[in-house]
């Protein structure tokens, strides 16, 4: 268990001050002159030895990440942020904005310079808006400080500017940001080329999340080895856990990397209502990972690898807790349905295959499918998986294929259950 | 040059190319809905996954560069596959996805036989349908006259709006809403208002945008297709024309990399229900004031009568916009065995003189060259009227940021952004003096080039327009004789206009132009005037002339007339057509005239008879045998016969004595061009739709 003084985000729960000075006195912006004067490679080094991997869900390096921004480019480099948390359960950006904002903003300036980038975007989620207050003002506090700002006292002229979504899932999709902040519509980019080649306005761009940026000062003030050293191998350090759903203290809480789950549910958010054997199942990283079944989750580490081994997903760590009064199927069916809406519609598996996966749910959940439907449903989401321009297509098909794996049984009782006259598909010409 | 491995087939491909086409040129048909070889690369329909040995997931091939595709481990070529079963699971899955929410109404929908879906589904689809929700409708948007839209069809391929935002330059088509409720749409479901906009029925892969005009009249497998030559405006664009018995049902382009790519105008492609109105199917003989009908045998005792009455030097022909070659010379040469000089082809009343080189009237850059250029003045000019799928060329240009554009003239919307130097002539003499700053400009660029635009050109002082023009020219740096680049270029807006200059129709010795001809009219001198199709004259000031009109419509030029001779429209005959750039294209005849209305070259051999100067062939191969005999070029169909550089260099030394006045715009109203346009309903309706729009009625302005 994370002991206090290996906590980075101090101010969680919004007891103390977020302003600047009882920022700076919990150590926010200490150092910051030294560390800049090092230069650049040895951020990114640094960076790269904590072992830091990204906190938006991908879990991609982030020191690597940053390595990959072309050295000797005419374009100006560009930061982005990305603050639009909208996967369902995670709840962990939004206290970083409005408890401890100064620490993102050091690490927007350590990060945009290691990448030699003069600006920094931080797209927010249209819903936020007294976080993008706070933020802003934090931002402003800054600015005066000249902790940031043309001719800081750091030396890097650094300007941070803070853009407002309008509350769509997929800006949360690096290239459809970039797209929004351009101020088109919000549609995923074809890739390559990445964003660190050509991202924002055709300029070479590195888009990270809110936490992998706002954890890099304590890598830096406390040294690569104190990061690595906490969690496992391969995946290191503190996350922010984000544990919601049928637990008798839903909160957020700051945890060493490979906890236990069982660990994590009991200490910190009061055990699973109804105790442990109470558990269904846990979706253990954001709506967009396959469930983990109650009989798999007894010894399970939350970390990338770990949750990877039995075919889910860390994501962004908001441990969705189900326990057996949950009807899965409409569960999921929920969850089917946020991602129909959310479809940018652009590609056509995801544009078509989330509304069909969704119908085909909903009658589930009422027991009026066939029993043939089960695998047809499964055949739609592989149909989707990969297909796709985005990940979005992916993260709309693995909670069903998480439910179909583990709860294959529960639909089939449904639909015995209910005996609904089999509407089955004739078989007629293509349509 | 990329090498790769194609379904076990190493294949060697031109860098910059993409998976795609690489796949293609190795024989492999790719099936796609959303790439388009001239518009920008979309990726969103999925179709064209193939599977890239060593990569986790099936890849866009359409937007896969050859070029940044890795080799193998050991360096072997990149392996693709598009015959593996992940392949054809992921398009049998894409396909399943678009079937599953568009309508099955294949028997009521226009592109039934041309349809891309349609198509692909026979060919990568699967037998059965596994949804069993309801099908997804989605409302139809009124976009104009033009163009029908049954939206449940789309299948969201966007090419219509990337071609509406790309080639046509108007951002009005666009795409609403989210996820399945994704819908394509103009803004407030306005009309389209571009030239361009009848191409996107062309690009629609499915049924979502069909042809209004031609709504439930045929289906493809009827139509007897013929290609041939659009006559709207000058440039000659490619056409195919589909016809079913005596009509024309549409029109639709052909690909040529030269000309028209694979567009062609509005006017171009719905012009055809003019071709059924107000046509002349019989002679008429004006007799007491009113036209009578006639046969041929009495029109033509009329006319060798008024002939014999007027004699050799007081009579005079003029060829009109829309007449082919073979009809000019024919005409030209029973002029010449009468012994008449009063010729004239110029319409327009310029003062083009073909002795002078073909270069001084020619676009001489080529259509193709605009893809080269990178600075251009245009001069009394509006291309998007003028020649609306050139447009699209400069367009291109300008949106890849190659080419800087200055006007002189009447500012108008051109869909690209341009510099206004001035008004008229005298900016032109700043110009062409180095004394503007868009002068240098042009002599720092590498390919610069000028537009001469009917605005400029139609007046009396176009010869001082010429030189100023041709001034420009040589002393900015667009003739380069070495790099052989001609930046010089008329953009004529006539079909007729080259092929009559390259004939030599204008005065003869001691013959009189059009100007002279018509005043020659009212005061007697010339006593009577054979229009081959002419009818943008003023025609009040032929006078007391006999007027003798040959056309197919009964247009302006008809109603003024004494005597009118039948005549064929361009879909009608075989013909030859030179274009702006010098292009010599073949029309064919898909149907026949009506009535008695015949091949125009014909009428005049069948006259020539009866004024007893017999022509010297009696058959098409015979006229052209003597055509190429005195005019080699003619014979080289599709070819371009470059003019002299030194020619221009030599109209610099002309009179610049000009009016200083602006250029003025020419075509008012691009749908009313000529007597086929002004005979189409169609035109008359998109002609008012676009009056209304300039006005910008706003509902309370009365």
């Amino acid at each position: 268990m994370l002991t206090d003084k290996d906590r980075i985000f101090k101010n969680l729960y919004g007891q103390l001050d977020w302003r600047l000075k009882a920022a700076q006195k919990r150590g926010a912006w200490d150092g910051t002159k030294a560390f800049i004067e090092k230069g650049q490679d040895w951020i990114i080094e640094e960076v790269k030895a904590s072992g830091l991997r990204g906190r938006g869900g991908a879990g991609f390096p982030t020191g690597l990440k940053w390595s990959f921004m072309p050295k000797n480019d005419v374009r100006p480099s560009y930061l982005v942020v990305n603050a639009d948390e909208s996967e369902p359960g995670t709840c962990k950006d939004r206290e970083i904005m409005r408890h401890d904002p100064q620490l993102l903003i050091e690490g927007c300036l350590y990060a945009g310079f290691s990448m030699r980038a003069h600006a920094c975007y931080i797209y927010i989620r249209g819903e936020y808006i007294r976080e993008r207050e706070r933020l802003q003002a934090a931002i402003d506090e800054a600015y005066e400080a000249k902790l940031i700002g043309k001719g800081n006292i750091h030396g890097w002229d650094f300007d941070v500017y803070l853009v407002h979504g309008a509350g769509a899932y997929i800006c949360g999709e690096e290239t459809a940001l970039l797209e929004s902040l351009e101020g088109k519509k919000g549609q995923p980019r074809l890739k390559p080329p990445f964003p660190a080649n050509a991202g924002l306005w055709g300029a070479p761009t590195t888009v990270n999340n809110v936490e992998s940026i706002a954890v890099v000062p304590d890598i830096l003030r406390r040294g690569a080895p104190w990061f690595a050293s906490l969690g496992r191998p391969n995946n290191t350090g503190t996350k922010l856990f984000c544990i919601s759903g049928h637990v008798n203290e839903p909160c957020n809480v700051e945890e060493e990397m490979g906890i236990p789950l069982r660990e994590l549910i009991d200490k910190h958010a009061g055990g699973v209502r109804g105790g442990w054997d109470n558990l269904l199942a846990v979706i253990p990283g954001g709506s967009s990972v396959p469930c983990v079944p109650a009989a798999m989750c007894q010894d399970l580490l939350m970390d990338f690898d770990s949750l990877r081994d039995v075919q889910s997903g860390l994501g962004t760590a908001a441990v969705i807790v189900m326990d057996k009064s949950t009807d899965i199927i409409k569960a999921i069916a929920r969850i089917a349905y946020f991602y129909k809406h959310e479809s940018c519609g652009q590609c056509t598996p995801c544009r078509e295959g989330t509304g069909w996966m969704w119908r085909v749910l909903e009658r589930m959940v009422k027991g009026e499918a066939a029993p043939r439907e089960i695998d047809m449903l499964l055949d739609v989401s592989k149909q989707i998986e990969g297909h796709t321009i985005c990940a979005l297509g992916d993260a709309a098909a693995w909670p069903i294929q998480g439910l179909i794996r583990h709860f294959r049984h529960v639909i089939e009782e449904r639909l015995e259950e209910r005996k609904a006259p089999v509407r089955g598909p004739r078989v007629i010409a293509a349509e | 040059m990329p090498k790769l491995i194609i379904n076990d087939k190493p294949i060697e491909v031109e860098d910059g190319l993409n998976l795609l086409q690489a796949c293609e040129l190795a024989g492999e048909e790719i099936p796609r809905f959303c790439y388009h070889e001239r518009l920008s690369i979309a990726g969103n329909c999925r179709m064209c996954l193939v599977e890239v040995v060593g990569m986790p997931k099936p890849v866009a091939s359409c937007h896969m560069a050859v070029n940044d595709m890795r080799p193998g481990r050991d360096g072997s070529p990149p392996q693709v596959r598009t015959d593996s079963a992940v392949v054809k699971k992921a398009r049998e899955g894409v396909m399943e996805f678009l079937l599953i929410n568009h309508p099955l109404d294949c028997p009521i929908c226009d592109q039934g036989g041309e349809c891309d879906l349609q198509d692909q589904a026979m060919g990568y689809g699967t037998d059965g349908s596994r949804f069993k929700e309801n099908k997804r409708a989605v409302e139809d948007k009124n976009i104009g006259p033009l163009i029908k839209t049954i939206m449940t069809r789309c299948i969201q391929c966007t090419r219509c709006v990337r071609f509406m935002t790309e080639v046509a330059g108007v951002s009005e088509l666009g795409a609403i809403g989210r996820g399945e409720d994704m819908e394509i749409t103009t803004y407030l479901e306005r009309g389209m208002t571009s030239e361009l906009s009848g191409n996107v029925i062309d690009l629609c892969p499915v049924g979502a945008l069909t042809s209004k005009p031609y709504a439930f009249k045929a289906r493809p497998w009827e139509l007897r297709k013929t290609e041939s030559i659009d006559v709207m405006d000058g440039l000659g664009s490619n056409i195919r024309l589909d016809a079913r018995g005596r009509e024309i049902l549409r029109i639709l382009p052909r690909n040529h990399d030269g000309v028209n790519e694979e567009w062609i105008s509005d006017k171009a492609r719905f012009v055809w229900d003019g071709l059924r109105r107000g046509r002349l199917d019989r002679p008429y003989v004006r007799r007491e004031g009113k036209l009578r009908e006639a046969s041929w045998a009495e029109a033509f005792a009329e006319i060798a009568d008024r002939f014999e009455a007027a004699g050799p030097s007081k009579i005079g022909a003029i060829a009109g916009d829309l007449v082919a070659v073979e009809e000019m010379f024919a005409l030209k040469s029973l002029f010449t065995a009468i012994g008449s000089p009063h010729l004239d082809s110029r319409q327009d009343g310029t003062s083009f003189d073909p002795a002078k080189g073909r270069s001084t009237y020619l676009f001489n850059s080529t259509i193709a060259g605009l893809e080269e250029a990178d600075a251009l003045l245009l001069i009394g000019s509006n291309p998007r009227r003028e020649a609306a799928v050139l447009n699209s060329r400069i367009l291109k240009g300008w949106r890849s940021g190659r080419l800087k554009i200055g006007l002189i003239g009447e500012p108008g919307d051109l869909t690209y952004d341009y510099d206004y130097l001035g008004a008229g002539p005298q900016t032109l003499a700043d110009v062409a003096a180095g004394k503007h700053p868009f002068a240098d400009v042009l002599k720092a660029a590498k390919r610069p080039m000028l537009i001469l635009g009917q605005g400029a050109l139609a007046r009396p002082d176009n010869a001082a327009i010429i030189a100023l023009a041709a001034q420009a020219a040589k002393n900015l740096g667009m003739l380069r004789e070495e790099e052989g680049w001609n930046g010089f270029n008329i953009l004529h807006d006539a079909a007729a206009r080259v092929g009559g200059l390259d004939l030599g129709f204008v005065p003869q010795e001691g013959g009189l132009a059009l100007d002279a001809m018509l005043e020659g009219a009212r005061d007697g001198d010339i006593e009577l005037l054979y229009l081959l199709g002419a009818d943008e004259l003023d025609m009040s000031a032929t006078g007391d002339a006999f007027v003798i009109y040959q056309g197919s419509h009964g247009d302006r030029g008809a109603r003024f007339a004494d005597i009118i001779l039948p005549g064929a429209a361009y879909t009608e005959k075989n013909g030859t057509y030179v274009n702006t750039e010098g292009r010599v294209q073949m029309a064919q005849r898909a149907v026949f005239p009506p009535g008695d209305a015949r091949e125009d070259w014909t009428i005049i051999r069948a006259l020539s008879e009866r004024l007893g100067h017999k022509l010297p062939f009696d058959s098409l191969a015979e006229l052209r045998a003597r055509l190429y005999a005195e005019h080699p070029h003619f014979a080289a169909s599709d070819d371009i016969a470059r003019g002299n550089i030194a020619d221009v260099a030599a109209l610099a030394s002309g009179k610049t004595t000009f009016e200083d006045r602006p250029f003025g715009a020419v075509i008012e109203d691009f749908y009313q061009t000529n007597p086929i346009a002004r005979a189409s309903s169609i035109m008359s309706e998109l002609s008012a739709l676009a009056r209304e729009d300039d006005h910008g009625a706003t509902g309370t302005d009365g």
